[in-house]
């Protein structure tokens, strides 16, 4: 028998006060108090590693990319390419060129649909999507199916927030060429069984999308496990810039999809007969890209994998736990969305108290939530309500956070008894 | 705190929990639809008209505090007006929420309304106040659509 093992390094607790350190932008006084950031779904603050990149990239990299002969190409095309390497070990991709660039998670649904969708999906065939989809997985099938003739059908959910699993399995037939479901849905906090639907649409042999863009920085995504053969995601909620997103696409899929738009850098050669478009990545990527968009989400994403998603997802876990309950704590404050698999999102209505109103009370306090509809109007209509106030974590929020918009809570309380 | 109690003033807090002419004519001479699809607001104007004076008004609807009670307290303010009064008290409230002096708007014609005063320094929240206001107008315009805030 081998010598008892030196007891391992005890696992490296999750810092939250060190990586608030990394956010300036959370050191910022607003209306005489320390910001309290807590419209995370809505965007995420952005780190200093984030920062930096753009910077160095502007000071020491900025020119075109995938052309130039000249030094600054090279070192721009590569620090590009070396980010969509990233993406690829982040989401667990098996290569590089099945991660697309794109400008948000929104771009991502919408070149599947009109692309995959014009080619694969006809009249009378149908997709089925479910009751909790932000707009952006919503609206890109609609357009589609008025272009095909083809039919959206629509998963219930329960009042729990979770998706009624027997009408799932029943909606999904020979028909059905595409499931669109989101991961991690914005407005309720449901994480849905994602593995499970996409096994549900491959056993009817259709494509499965996974809408990742409230998932991919709470916890790992691995979309060789799940099987999908879409995932969509978007920088900005990485916390990295705006206007840079990424799409997963199985190279099988990818490579039989028509380009999504023509332009430069999607083409092998372009004759006024024939055109012949590019491998991919690049077939999709036509035009400038955001480049700098790119290298500061790899900037992004390598900080996120230091840190590690598991600690990440451990420590705001337990956040929402003390977040559910401290609202529960408080009067008249109702849960919308309380599924038993839940991630970072706390939407609640308050008796008597109209969301837009709590937004503005707790502004005051230097407290920032979000209210409305969240861009998903059927939940809204779902629950019989207008609106909710959600507030929506982020691995720097801490228990301190939480205090005080349960304090700016019980304000709003006062204010309207 | 006392830049809370600016914007919900106790008038304001009074007309949200009891809005007054809250509900609904059988036969309205004029009927509008107000939606700011911001925050799913809506709101219902039935409008009894005697040549051009607004004999009654009412309203109903759900929303947020302000714009309950800035629909509340303008079916107050303009019942018995004339429809080129209505234009003035609505040019004055404008004024009020989002011009760029105090010349733009004159607090005697607004009497009760000037409370929504410090909505000015919420401009995320000028919309809530108007809604009422646009859904108004596009009554007395006879415009058979939904009038929004966008």
């Amino acid at each position: 028998m081998s010598q008892p093992s030196a007891p391992t390094a005890a696992p490296s607790r999750f810092d939250v006060h060190r990586v608030r350190q990394e956010f300036p932008i959370l050191g910022l006084v607003i209306r005489d108090r320390q910001l309290v950031y807590l419209d995370n779904a809505a965007t995420t603050q952005k780190p200093r590693a984030v920062l930096d990149a753009l910077t160095r990239y502007y000071t020491k990299h900025n020119a075109n990319i995938h052309r130039g002969v000249h030094y600054l190409s090279e070192t721009a095309t590569e620090a590009y390419e070396a980010a969509r390497r990233t993406a690829q070990q982040f989401l667990n991709a098996r290569e590089p060129r099945e991660v697309i660039f794109t400008r948000n998670a929104t771009e991502g649904i919408n070149l599947v649909a009109q692309t995959f969708g014009r080619r694969h999906i006809g009249e009378r065939d149908e997709i089925v999507i479910t009751g909790m989809e932000h707009h952006s997985n919503i609206v890109p099938w609609q357009l589609l199916c008025e272009q095909t003739g083809a039919r959206l059908r629509v998963v219930p959910i329960t009042d729990d927030g979770e998706l009624v699993w027997e009408e799932f399995e029943r909606l999904v037939g020979a028909r059905t060429k595409l499931v669109g479901a989101v991961h991690l849905s914005n407005s309720l906090g449901t994480v849905n069984p994602v593995a499970r639907i996409v096994e549900l649409a491959h056993r009817h042999g259709a494509a499965a999308l996974i809408d990742g863009a409230q998932a991919a920085y709470h916890f790992p995504v691995d979309v060789q496990a799940l099987d999908c053969d879409f995932y969509v995601a978007t920088g900005h909620k990485l916390y990295g810039p705006t206007g840079i997103g990424l799409l997963y696409g199985k190279a099988e899929r990818l490579e039989d999809m028509p380009p999504y738009q023509g332009g430069g850098d999607m083409i092998s050669s372009v004759t006024f007969e024939k055109t012949t478009y590019n491998e991919l990545p690049h077939k999709f990527e036509a035009g400038t890209p955001h480049i700098a968009g790119a290298i500061g989400l790899g900037a992004a994403l390598t900080y996120l994998t230091g840190l590690g998603l598991d600690q990440v997802a451990a420590y705001e876990r337990e956040l929402l736990a003390y977040g559910t309950e401290v609202l529960q704590q408080i009067s008249g404050v109702r849960l919308i969305g309380t599924a038993s698999e839940k991630a970072s999102i706390l939407s609640f209505v308050m008796e008597g108290v109209h969301p837009h109103d709590i937004g503005t009370v707790v502004d005051q306090s230097g407290v920032a939530i979000r209210t409305g509809h969240h861009c998903t109007q059927p939940v809204m209509d779902r629950f019989g309500i207008p609106a909710t106030a959600r507030a929506s974590l982020a691995m720097y929020n801490t228990r301190e956070d939480i205090d005080a918009l349960g304090a700016a809570l019980e304000r709003a309380r006062e204010v309207f008894a | 705190m006392f830049d809370l109690r600016d914007l919900y003033q106790e008038v304001i807090l009074d007309h949200n929990k009891r809005p007054r002419n809250f509900g609904q004519f059988a036969q309205p001479d004029r009927r509008a639809e107000g939606y700011n699809p911001l925050c799913g607001d809506k709101l219902t104007l039935h409008l009894a008209l005697e040549d051009d004076v607004i004999r009654d008004i009412v309203f109903k609807g759900s929303g947020c505090a302000i714009s309950t009670a800035s629909a509340s307290l303008m079916t107050e303010s303009v019942k018995g007006k004339t429809l080129d009064e209505v234009r003035t008290l609505f040019a004055n409230f404008q004024g009020m929420l989002t011009g760029d002096a105090e010349a733009d708007f004159d607090t005697d014609v607004l009497g009760k309304l000037s409370v929504f005063s410090g909505v000015r320094a919420y401009p995320a929240r000028v919309k809530c106040a108007v809604l009422a206001w646009h859904t108004l107008q596009a009554a007395i315009e006879a415009k058979n659509k939904v009038a929004t805030t966008e």
